[in-house]
């Protein structure tokens, strides 16, 4: 079936050509860099050049997951160019405010890369094809529905042909067409293939520059320092002690909690910082530490006041009621993105501009907040986008970045300056993974029955810690990601006649982020451990205990079953082999893990193997998603095996890798991925498997040991045989 | 001043003598390929080949390299992508967001002069950079295709 879809003005130019007739609307300055006499925009989307080349305008940000593959993989499947011609470019957001967001939303988080672009650019390669095809059928006199077209080459009735780059210009001085047939994705040829990625090549030689390589004439370097201590102040610092060190500029205060260094190497320039004589007063926050949060965290377990998440039936007297009732409280520790390049930012302010070249998953906001802070206004300034090592989140939770190396810049106008974090400061400095405790209770009928069940969330909250403003009457509804009901986003998968979750908020004095996958880590981690539990007071299989609970589930179900036959639930596992397995829905996707692993004489885990299952719906390209699930799995198993960040006198313990340990390749389990896109809606694919490989392993490793982990990462845990 | 020779090219440095080889190669030299993940030995990004040893750069000063050594970095490993490394990354996909690759790169091409024909285990074993990412299954994949590939 094809999908007829009315264009709205608003996804596309205004039909009147600019001067040249040979692109569209492009009536506003900043506009036209991809558009001069022999680059015809056709939309906002495409661009053709001459020598049939087609440019896509990707306004999403590619941080390793293919997004931007992808969304070029769907303009060509629609416009039907030659996949080996195509090329792409970044639109800024300064582009973006100057033509009324032509280019929607450029915010590159939640999954969202392919799922909320999907449509416009779909219709953008649609929109541009038709008009290719209009102007080779005017060209040769005769009906637009007589050509035809393959990779890029129309062909006419009599068999002239004529290429995309022959006839773009004319095709750009054309009516936008105001309904354009999308294809059904049964007719996929070039999306949903898969197809190799784009932006590989420069990464294999160094030439590829991330926002930390780049260098400009007369460029100074940073190296910057914040209060240790959430919410401390600066007191001091003693500039002559460093200024005759090599290289050095400039010592500056920034705001009232952060010293950098200027020098015209970075490493000069945190030589001297290291060297920097600095007082701190480190405010209410220098006490607190890890007994702190913890008793914190407890408090809340129990508190009478919550926000409620989901609500069915009367959970307390289900619990009173029960033939048994089951409690265990779980635990999920703060935690640091860690992006392979540290936090980094340049910017060049002059009395009436204001540039930033910055690695960041929201340019957006890193305009708004360029402009602010150089009080100029937004056509003055813009953001030049450049390819992130690593986001996962941290790059879209604060533009701290951009405001401290914007507010340097002001202080050495015209001299671009690039402020690099150390790793230290980076890690302690992050916008952390929330951390919280849940209480879970669950009730059993005597036929083992869950009847009822209680999840008390007590911790932090992301939006009050982040953007207040998002709090709903004090309520951070996205505290129950993956556990609310009736929702496309992330839905919790079982039937409990009486169900109650809330949150108790705690905030202990961290900042905290989006971490990849976000709330769902905690909350699939709790429940899916959990529903471990309940299935053995039941005397239950954990798989059948499940099934039973998830008839009105079946896309949930769907991914269970597939993992299930997939590590061969129904048969025995090898000789000193163990397997769990668990589901959980997030960022409108289905997915489930099972896990299969051995523990030694000495405790040691091995992961032998997790099949993953994801239902997203559509699967634009299957190889990106089994590299995002292999890489959420090594994200996720960091949290589940070795990392956590602490905190004593108010201070980030883990300063850098060798304290915050990450999964490597020594720990990195064998994976097999299952597609099973069951179609009918659009849903994410870099974050979900995140929610699944930890809570499988952790159910894995009770049937292998006895021991229930309940507090990550397990090696707080000694394994080792009683 | 000092003389490093980087890539084939004799190139003179004005540095302190104790700045890390590191942040020599990306801010004296340009080459900034090389990359800073860590600076305590941890990560493994920042690796270069000296004398054909695959070394940490942010570990090694710059008063430490001795004239007659040779020092290669991922800009110098092959003047077109055609080091099999280099090819079988390209063939399977490997990078994610490129950060740690040029440093995943250099131990893997180091790594497969010791191993031509390495199992899983010495992978494992052998091959020690991290990657936030999680690319490891597929470098664990290009190293084998590397080594039917040289
Ligand atoms: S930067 Fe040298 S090992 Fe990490
Ligand atoms: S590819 Fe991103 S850190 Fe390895």
């Amino acid at each position: 079936m094809t999908q007829v879809f009315k264009l709205s003005r608003r996804s596309f130019l205004a039909g009147t050509a600019a001067a040249g007739g040979l692109s569209l609307g492009l009536a506003l300055p900043g506009a036209a860099q991809d558009a001069s006499d022999s680059t015809p925009e056709l939309n906002a989307w495409v661009v053709i050049n001459p020598d049939n080349t087609v440019v896509v305008r990707v306004a999403k940000i590619e941080m390793g997951q293919g997004t931007l593959t992808g969304l070029a993989q769907l303009v060509t499947e629609e416009l039907e160019c030659d996949w080996d011609n195509v090329t792409w470019s970044y639109p800024t957001p300064g582009e973006n405010v100057a033509r009324d967001r032509v280019w929607g939303s450029f915010g590159t988080f939640g999954s969202q890369g392919i799922r909320t672009s999907q449509q416009m650019v779909r219709e953008g390669g649609a929109a541009a094809r038709a008009m290719l095809l209009q102007a080779a059928a005017n060209r040769w006199g005769v009906d637009a529905g007589d050509v035809t077209v393959a990779k890029g080459v129309i062909t006419g009735p009599d068999g002239a042909t004529l290429t995309y780059g022959d006839v773009a210009t004319e095709a750009a001085a054309l009516e936008v067409p105001t309904e354009v047939t999308l294809k059904d994705p049964s007719e996929w040829t070039v999306a949903g293939t898969s197809v190799l990625r784009l932006d590989t090549a420069d990464k294999l030689d160094g030439s590829r520059k991330f926002a930390i390589d780049l260098t400009q004439p007369g460029m100074m370097l940073g190296a910057v320092k914040q209060t240790p201590v959430l919410g401390g102040k600066l007191v001091s610092y003693d500039a002559d002690a460093v200024m005759d060190m090599p290289g050095v500029q400039k010592v500056m205060q920034i705001g009232e909690d952060t010293v950098v260094v200027v020098a015209d190497t970075w490493w000069r320039a945190k030589t001297a910082l290291d060297a920097l004589p600095i007082e701190w007063d480190l405010g209410e926050n220098a006490t607190f530490g890890m007994d702190d949060l913890d008793a914190m965290l407890d408090e809340g377990l129990t508190a009478s006041d919550a926000f409620v998440g989901n609500e069915a039936g009367d959970v307390q007297e289900a619990l009173s009621g029960a033939a048994q009732v089951v409690e265990a409280v779980y635990h999920y520790p703060s935690q640091h993105h860690a992006t392979m390049e540290p936090m980094n930012a340049m910017a060049l302010v002059t009395d009436d501009r204001c540039d930033v070249w910055v690695a960041t998953q929201n340019a957006e906001t890193d305009l708004a907040v360029a402009a602010e802070t150089a009080g100029l206004e937004i056509p003055q300034c813009d953001i030049h986008r450049i390819n992130l090592g690593g986001g996962f989140g941290r790059r879209a939770s604060a533009s701290d970045y951009t405001v401290i190396a914007v507010k340097v810049a002001m202080e050495m106008k015209g001299t671009p300056v690039k402020v690099i974090w150390s790793r230290e400061e980076d890690s302690t400095h992050g916008a952390y993974h929330p951390t919280t405790k849940a209480r879970m209770r669950g009730a059993l009928d005597a036929d083992g029955n869950l009847t009822g069940m209680h999840i008390r969330i007590s911790g932090q909250s992301i939006f009050a810690g982040l953007m207040p403003f998002a709090l709903e009457d004090g309520m951070d509804p996205l505290t129950f990601q993956g556990l609310q009901a009736e929702s496309t986003e992330g839905e919790f998968g079982y039937t409990v006649p009486n169900l109650l979750v809330d949150h108790a908020m705690r905030n202990p004095p961290l900042r905290p982020g989006f971490w990849r996958g976000v709330n769902n880590n905690q909350n699939a981690f709790y429940l899916e451990c959990f529903m471990d539990e309940l299935a053995d007071a039941a005397g239950k299989d954990p798989l059948e205990f499940r099934r039973g609970l998830m008839q009105d589930h079946p896309l949930h179900l769907a991914v269970l079953e597939k993992v299930a036959e997939g590590i061969g639930w129904d048969t025995p596992a090898p000789e000193g082999r163990y397997r769990g397995l668990c589901q959980h829905m997030g960022y409108g996707s289905y997915v489930a893990a099972a896990a299969e692993v051995s523990v030694d004489d000495r405790g040691n885990l091995t992961i032998h193997k997790i099949v993953a299952a994801t239902d997203p719906g559509h699967v634009v390209n299957p190889q990106q998603i089994e590299a995002q699930i292999e890489g959420s799995f090594a994200y996720g198993l960091s949290a589940g095996l070795l990392s956590q960040v602490t905190i004593e006198e108010g201070q980030v313990q883990e300063e850098n890798f060798d304290t915050y340990p990450i999964v490597s390749m020594w720990e990195m389990p064998e994976v097999e991925s299952h597609l099973i896109p069951s179609g009918g809606f659009w849903g994410g694919v870099g974050e979900p498997t995140i929610f699944v490989a930890t809570p499988a392993v952790m159910n894995a490793v009770y049937r292998a040991t006895g021991k229930r982990i309940r507090e990550l990462p397990l090696n707080k845990h000694d394994l080792t045989p009683a | 001043m000092q003389t490093l020779t980087v890539n084939g090219n004799n190139l003179e440095v004005d540095a302190e003598p104790d700045t890390p080889l590191l942040w020599v190669l990306r801010e004296q030299l340009g080459l900034t390929g090389t990359k800073y993940g860590c600076g305590v030995a941890a990560c493994g990004a920042c690796t270069v080949h000296i004398d054909g040893m695959p070394v940490r750069s942010c570990q090694v000063q710059l008063q430490d390299v001795r004239p007659e050594e040779t020092i290669t970095t991922i800009e110098g490993l092959s003047p077109d992508l055609s080091h099999p490394i280099q090819q079988a990354w390209l063939e399977l996909d490997v990078p994610q967001c490129g950060y740690c690759q040029s440093g995943q790169i250099m131990a893997a091409a180091a790594f497969l002069k010791d191993y031509p024909d390495p199992t899983d285990e010495d992978i494992k074993a052998g091959m020690t950079n991290l990657c936030r990412c999680g690319t490891y299954n597929r470098i664990k994949a290009g190293i084998k295709r590397a080594a039917e590939l040289s």
